[in-house]
């Protein structure tokens, strides 16, 4: 598996670290409920299919980048740095 | 259906083999039953076994996608032990190899339970006193443990490299010795033939698509053969368990699936008589009946419903392996493939009721689940006819990660992929 950095462009699936899925949410402790900590530690959709999740490229320039990947076949579908701040950077 | 015995072997030996008849029927769908099992692997068969065998229940079908050990039970390592530290899995697992320990006799079919050993290896003084403590937590449940030095480990498995200047030096090790391996194939269709010979019938290609629902309670199923109801539906379908429930409307379950690799050597004479697990738990081999050596590692760590992982994790198995015996490498490896985990967010597992009225749940169980087949199928059997748990299983809730009682037996945290 390859996967795209939008640093250093596609890279050997080894350079990377899983971080999780990208679709949770952490919660806003002055107004966070104990279930939505329950649902931030524990809950996940787990969907067999396009999955948004976090990857470290860290045997390179070691951002953390969003993904976007199929998880039935391994497909990438898109990359981007993760962050409110680069959000929407690279492809 | 004819029993299995000396007598039939030889019997059907001289009429050259033609009359023996299949292992279970091909039925056609009823409308409705009492119990529907989800799921046509060891846990969900095993399910259906004890309804029938335990709790009188003969009205009920097990349905399944694809064939008869199609999914994670034929693709597994076949390790069978029960050397757990925390409580809970301790009894469960404990349970189960007791079970195992009569199965051949019980399903009248050869499961092949060879109780070779199991050895954990330690690579340094520190490791093998964590061995001495799971050791002793065993002991002090009634498991058989036995700490081993490392002249002990070099008598036990004269295959290792025992020498000091390599990668994972071996100072000793933790051997329960009622551990063993099982035929994998052998649980299955044995749990199917016994299953179906107590009146259960067992739908083969048969997908469920939907769930049919009155308000919140779940009254049936759609499947690709029509749809069928019943007052109890009991879910065991492993690696598939989010999708499945999503279909019922449950998508919070504490579950990622992920895909862990196995090999399978050329075949070769007896050289292990023992299963060793070493490198810091993260490699383990044993060695086939028919000479193949056995073994795996640790999962691909990203979410994945794909059936085959990634080259890393082939490199890194293969490295561990040659680490602790080195003479391996001339070995070709002959087959290799993946299988989908329901890894839960504690590594360990759920069979409980609900999480919706009419609905039971069993899954979670990680790379752990060959060796629970039997017990989780006599709990879950358990669960479903008194509406309640065994007290093997009351741990082993949903609800545990909401309420802080989870049972994290690597003392991980919640990371399903490190479990
Ligand atoms: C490579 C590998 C090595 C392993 N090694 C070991 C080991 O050494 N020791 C150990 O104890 N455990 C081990 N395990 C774990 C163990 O194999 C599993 O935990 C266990 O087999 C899961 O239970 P099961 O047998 O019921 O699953 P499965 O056999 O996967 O059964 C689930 C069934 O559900 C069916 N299904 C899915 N969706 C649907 C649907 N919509 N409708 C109908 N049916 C459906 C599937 O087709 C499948 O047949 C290993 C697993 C793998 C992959
Ligand atoms: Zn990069």
């Amino acid at each position: 598996m390859l996967i795209l950095c939008p640093n250093c462009g596609d890279r050997d699936l080894s350079e990377f670290s899983y971080v999780g899925d990208a679709t949770v949410q952490r919660p806003n402790p002055p107004e966070a409920r104990p279930e939505d900590w329950q649902s931030f530690v524990y809950h996940r959709q787990n969907p067999r299919g396009p999955h948004r999740e976090l990857w470290q490229h860290n045997g390179g320039c070691r951002l953390i980048l969003e993904v976007t990947r199929n998880t039935l076949t391994h497909e990438i579908v898109g990359t981007k740095v993760a962050g409110p701040q680069r959000a929407g950077s690279g492809t | 259906m004819a029993r299995f015995s000396a007598w039939a072997v030889a019997k059907n030996a001289l009429s050259g083999n033609r009359n023996w008849t299949s292992q279970w029927r091909k039925p056609d769908p009823k409308p409705s039953y009492d119990v529907i099992i989800i799921g046509g692997g060891g846990h969900g068969l095993a399910t259906a076994f004890y309804l029938a065998k335990e709790h009188g229940i003969h009205n009920v079908a097990v349905v399944e996608k694809g064939w008869i050990g199609g999914g994670n039970v034929g693709r597994n390592t076949t390790i069978v032990r029960s050397n757990y530290e925390l409580r809970p899995n301790a009894l469960f697992y404990e349970h189960s190899l007791k079970l195992w320990e009569g199965l051949s006799q019980v399903l009248n079919y050869n499961v092949m339970f060879s109780q070779r050993g199991v050895l954990y290896l330690a690579h340094s003084p520190g490791e093998l006193d964590a061995h001495a403590t799971r050791g002793n937590a065993m002991r002090l449940h009634g498991i058989d443990a036995e700490l081993l030095d490392r002249d002990a480990v070099a008598r036990f498995v004269p295959q290792l490299d025992m020498s000091d200047h390599t990668r994972f030096p071996i100072v000793g090790g933790l051997l329960q010795p009622r551990a063993g391996t099982a035929r994998h194939d052998a649980i299955a269709w044995g749990y199917a033939r016994a299953a179906d010979q107590l009146g259960i019938d067992i739908l083969e290609n048969c997908e469920v698509t939907g769930f049919l629902k009155k308000g919140d309670t779940v009254t049936g199923i759609q499947t690709t053969r029509g749809d069928i109801s019943a007052p109890k539906i009991g879910v065991a379908v492993a690696g598939s368990t989010s999708e499945v429930l999503r279909k019922a409307g449950v998508d919070n379950l504490p579950i990622e699936s992920h895909v862990l690799q196995a090999f399978v050597s050329e075949a070769l004479k007896p050289v292990l008589n023992t299963v060793v697990i070493g490198a810091g738990g993260h490699f383990y081999m044993s060695q086939s009946d028919k000479g193949g050596l056995v073994y795996g590692g640790e999962l691909d760590k990203y979410n994945s419903y794909a059936q085959r992982g990634n080259l890393p994790i082939v490199e890194d198995v293969h490295t561990m392996m040659l680490a602790l015996c080195p003479q391996f490498a001339k070995l070709r490896l002959l087959r290799h493939w993946g299988g989908i985990m329901d890894m839960s967010m504690d590594g360990s597992p759920i069979i409980t009721k609900g999480p919706l009225p009419g609905l039971y749940l069993n899954a979670g169980w990680c790379y752990g689940g060959f060796k629970a087949t039997p017990a989780s199928g006599w709990c879950f059997a358990h669960t479903i006819a008194n509406d309640a748990p065994h007290a093997l299983n009351a741990p082993f809730t949903l609800d545990r990660f909401n309420t802080g009682y989870t049972i994290d037996e690597g003392g991980s945290g919640p990371f399903p992929r490190l479990q």
